[in-house]
């Protein structure tokens, strides 16, 4: 597949109307996983579709989920907690961590040293 | 191969927009929870490629194909997205054979003008079938070869 076939594809793709995701940067994001070789068209397609239909799940469940009805917003904590609690996200839970304050570490810090002190 | 860092991200300004296409309307989105979603979108894709590429490999290919990608989403239990990504490869897969006999027309056409007149009133009637059959291409071009004889 030369370069400019590439570009042509990746502009039918958009002008089909079907996605809105660039399909060359999704296929880049294929390529640096190991042992992947060759990817068939259809298969780029529906990757493609897959991540659309992935943000719009998961911006939705996380906003269902969280606080957000009384704040109208969607916070990073919203993101957090539903990647915690529903099994389907939880291979997110390493890129998004729950956020806890400082002292509230420093203080699980202390009672771990003092459980040590005890033993 | 050198690879910025920025490249394996998506778009922020499409991301925002199927966000907001997913939420109710009014809604606001944290820059910060943007962010999280590209990037979680990006974990997607490496997540959904490795898992289709186990399918690909059991199978002993060496390609990628649509199978092993739906195979991966039911195994990532993504079953919701099944029926939709169906609808939307048919979809796909028309859009590309229209194209596919829009350039072959083109390629047709240049053919014709090379060709006789005479030829080319029989021919023109030929078209007109070829354009309302889509599924008989393969006959359609052996009248052709009959014509130009």
């Amino acid at each position: 597949m030369s370069g400019k076939n590439m570009e042509e594809k990746v502009e039918q793709a958009t002008n089909s109307k079907n996605i809105s995701l660039p399909v060359s940067r999704v296929r880049l994001i294929m390529k640096s996983s190991p042992d992947v070789s060759c990817i068939n068209q259809d298969a780029l397609f529906l990757t493609t579709k897959a991540t659309e239909l992935f943000v719009q799940h998961l911006a939705l469940s996380s906003y269902k989920n969280g606080s957000g009805k009384e704040t109208n917003t969607l916070s990073y904590s919203d993101l957090a907690n539903v990647a915690e609690e529903t099994e389907t996200f939880q291979f997110l839970t390493d890129i998004l961590p729950k956020k806890i304050l400082a002292r509230d570490y420093l203080k699980s810090l202390e009672e771990m040293e003092k459980d040590d002190e005890n033993l | 191969m050198a690879e910025r860092p920025e490249d394996l991200n998506l778009p922020n300004a499409v991301i925002t927009r199927i966000i907001k296409e997913a939420l109710p309307d009014g809604v606001n989105v944290s820059k910060e929870a943007r962010r999280a979603i590209s990037q979680a979108a990006s974990v997607f894709v490496l997540y959904a490629t490795s898992c289709a590429n186990n399918f690909a490999m059991k199978a002993k290919r060496k390609t990628l194909n649509a199978g092993d990608v739906m195979s991966a989403m039911e195994e990532m239990e993504f079953e919701r997205f099944l029926q939709p990504l169906r609808e939307a490869l048919e979809a796909y897969k028309k859009g590309q054979k229209g194209k596919k006999e829009a350039s072959e027309q083109k390629r047709k056409d240049k053919e014709k003008k090379s060709s006789s007149t005479d030829e080319n009133d029989k021919s023109r009637d030929e078209e007109e079938d070829e354009h309302m059959d889509d599924e008989q291409e393969g006959e359609n071009e052996g009248e052709e070869e009959d014509v130009e004889n």
